[in-house]
């Protein structure tokens, strides 16, 4: 595979690098796991393979031998050759063919499988970019034109033929509350909570409380779960700052550092909240308002900046219980 | 109650909460207290021995410990009674000793240019600077902020020094620095506020060494201590490494 043309920033992602965090090395993969595990389901690939991701604008890739691949995650409108490919479905690519990936109409990241899954060397357990580190993945940066990807051998071994995905629940997957009214693009994104407010609807994403609930006043806390915020343009692989009325606390939200997990909500020293995402530090010196439940952060990662959000509290049994009904959707 | 014999000063006291539905975390204390962090190691080294299914990851800091789990396997529900019995029984003598590592460091000149600094700002010379730095061993409490990191404690107080107004685009990996009351190590090139007082040829970060740990040769609960060498030495150390 070769790139034509760079996307905006596309790196090799898998499911994460883990058990390294207690050294400072960050867990990188893919920021929506739920898209990536599906692309590679409907590749014929192990979930775990390494992926594309894809932010807003795709890449130009030619493919240098036949290729089985799969899109999911934000629809970019891909073609192949100027024809379109449909999304969430295997596609078989002839040699010497270009796959133009397109642009997001809505979402934010896609995720390109491919039959084989893409072949990277394996750094600390992960074929994962860790940009900020530089590590793994394409000599561990973003792609650009007249990079040379080689695919793999991670196909499941029970998988043939283009049609012969392992699948996934689709169908469970549409009738999920969607998010909003803009129809089945919107549906194929990972779904999500709704809130009715002054006669609009906004995503409600899961949180659990804490681990420094107390840093924060009750007025806080309502404000936190009350309000809606909206996506700054300081959103990336790291995290999302969000902006919108502040979260008050009692004393500062300074803390002394301690463990970060892929969903924290940090409230910085301005009362704003930061949600991390899959780059996250692996330790952090800001009260964590609470974490975003596991079956949430895909929605999130799915967010752009302007987008608007809001915030229920649950408790960590009901938000496993969530984690568990999503795994569900990959049992077939 | 045996009173004393609890390794954490205020006996078995560790609060646990939740941390989403991917994690708990065991809290000894929100301060910077060796005999808090001593527990935190404790439980670590108590926890990944005892290898608990679905547990992921357990990460260190200051006063807690994080411990991360697959909620798929387990939950909340599940371990917390588990490392509550774990962490009521810790006591004295039973961790693991940290290790002491040995950091060389080529002091001021082009490896520590703000040493002059330092040493102007603390009212004494370049090599009291260095006499102070190195003459004892620090606690590594956490890693964090970048790959092998160490947050040290145990700078000597005349040493404090304020951080850079404007900080510096490019810090050297191996930079050794002080910001504030904190000394500490760049394992790679980064960004940074800190003053530099010199660098050390060992390289705390290798990725691509297919060594398990990443090449970094600390962990928390480890101790490290500084020795000053030459630039000659430096530069020998260094090809060494690199020659590898």
């Amino acid at each position: 595979m070769v790139i034509e043309s760079a996307g905006a920033l596309t790196t090799v992602q898998d499911l994460g690098r883990r058990g390294y965090a207690n050294r400072g090395i960050q867990e990188n993969g893919a920021c929506d796991k739920f898209s990536s595990r599906i692309a590679n389901k409907l590749a014929g690939n192990r979930e775990d393979a390494a992926v594309l991701e894809m932010t807003l604008k795709g890449d130009c890739i030619r493919f240098t031998s036949e290729a089985v691949i799969a899109l999911a995650g934000a629809d970019m409108q891909p073609t192949i050759n100027g024809r379109r490919i449909p999304m969430y479905h295997p596609v078989a690519v002839e040699s010497g063919a270009v796959l133009n990936a397109g642009t997001a109409v809505f979402g934010l990241r896609t995720y390109l499988a491919v039959r084989g899954g893409i072949h990277v060397p394996v750094v600390l357990g992960s074929r994962s970019t860790g940009l900020k580190c530089r590590m793994g993945g394409y000599e561990g940066r973003a792609l650009r034109c007249g990079d040379v990807l080689e695919i793999g051998n991670e196909a499941d071994s029970g998988m043939t033929g283009t049609d012969g995905s392992g699948g996934i629940n689709g169908s469970g997957r549409a009738a999920a509350g969607d998010c909003g009214s803009e129809g089945c693009v919107k549906a194929l994104l990972p779904s999500c909570g709704v809130r009715l407010a002054g006669g609009k609807q906004y995503p409600q994403l899961r949180v659990v409380p804490g681990p420094q609930q107390e840093a924060f006043t009750e007025k806080g806390l309502l404000t936190f779960t009350g309000e809606i915020y909206h996506l700054t343009a300081q959103c990336d692989r790291m995290g999302c700052k969000l902006e919108g009325p502040v979260i008050e606390t009692f004393h500062g939200s300074d803390i002394i550092s301690d463990g970060i997990v892929e969903g924290s909500i940090q409230v910085s020293s301005d009362g704003q909240p930061i949600v991390m995402l899959a780059d996250h530090q692996t330790t952090g010196g800001y009260a964590k308002i609470g974490t975003l439940i596991r079956a949430d952060v895909p929605r999130m990662a799915q967010m752009r900046p302007g987008d608007a959000v809001s915030f229920c509290f649950v408790t960590a049994g009901e938000a496993v219980l969530a984690a568990r009904a999503m795994e569900r959707q990959f049992d077939l | 109650m045996r009173a004393g014999k609890w390794l954490h000063p205020a006996g078995p006291v560790c609060q646990i909460k939740p941390v989403g539905d991917q994690a708990l975390l065991a809290i000894f204390g929100n301060r910077i207290d060796e005999s808090v962090n001593e527990a935190v190691i404790a439980l670590e080294q108590q926890v990944r021995a005892a290898g608990i299914a679905g547990v992921l990851e357990t990460v260190p800091s200051y006063g807690s410990l994080l411990i991360c789990y697959d909620p798929i396997r387990t939950d909340y529900e599940t371990l917390t009674p588990y490392i509550r019995r774990l962490a009521d029984r810790l006591q004295t003598g039973q961790q693991k000793q940290g290790r002491l590592v040995e950091i060389p460091v080529c002091y001021g000149g082009i490896y520590g240019e703000d040493l002059p600094f330092v040493a102007s700002h603390a009212g004494i010379s370049e090599q009291e600077v260095i006499a102070l730095h190195s003459g004892r061993n620090y606690r590594i409490f956490m890693l964090g902020f970048l790959p092998g990191f160490p947050y040290l404690g145990g700078l000597d107080a005349r040493l404090a020094a304020p951080r850079l107004k404007s900080p510096r685009s490019r810090i050297p990996a191996g930079s050794v620095g002080i910001g504030g009351e904190q000394t500490g190590i760049y394992p790679m090139d980064s960004p940074g506020g800190w003053q530099l007082i010199g660098r050390t040829p060992l390289s705390l970060y290798r990725p691509d060494s297919g060594d398990a740990e990443g090449g970094i040769p600390y962990e928390a609960g480890d101790w490290i201590r500084f020795v000053p060498i030459s630039q000659e030495e430096f530069q020998s150390i260094k090809e060494k490494q690199e020659g590898r």
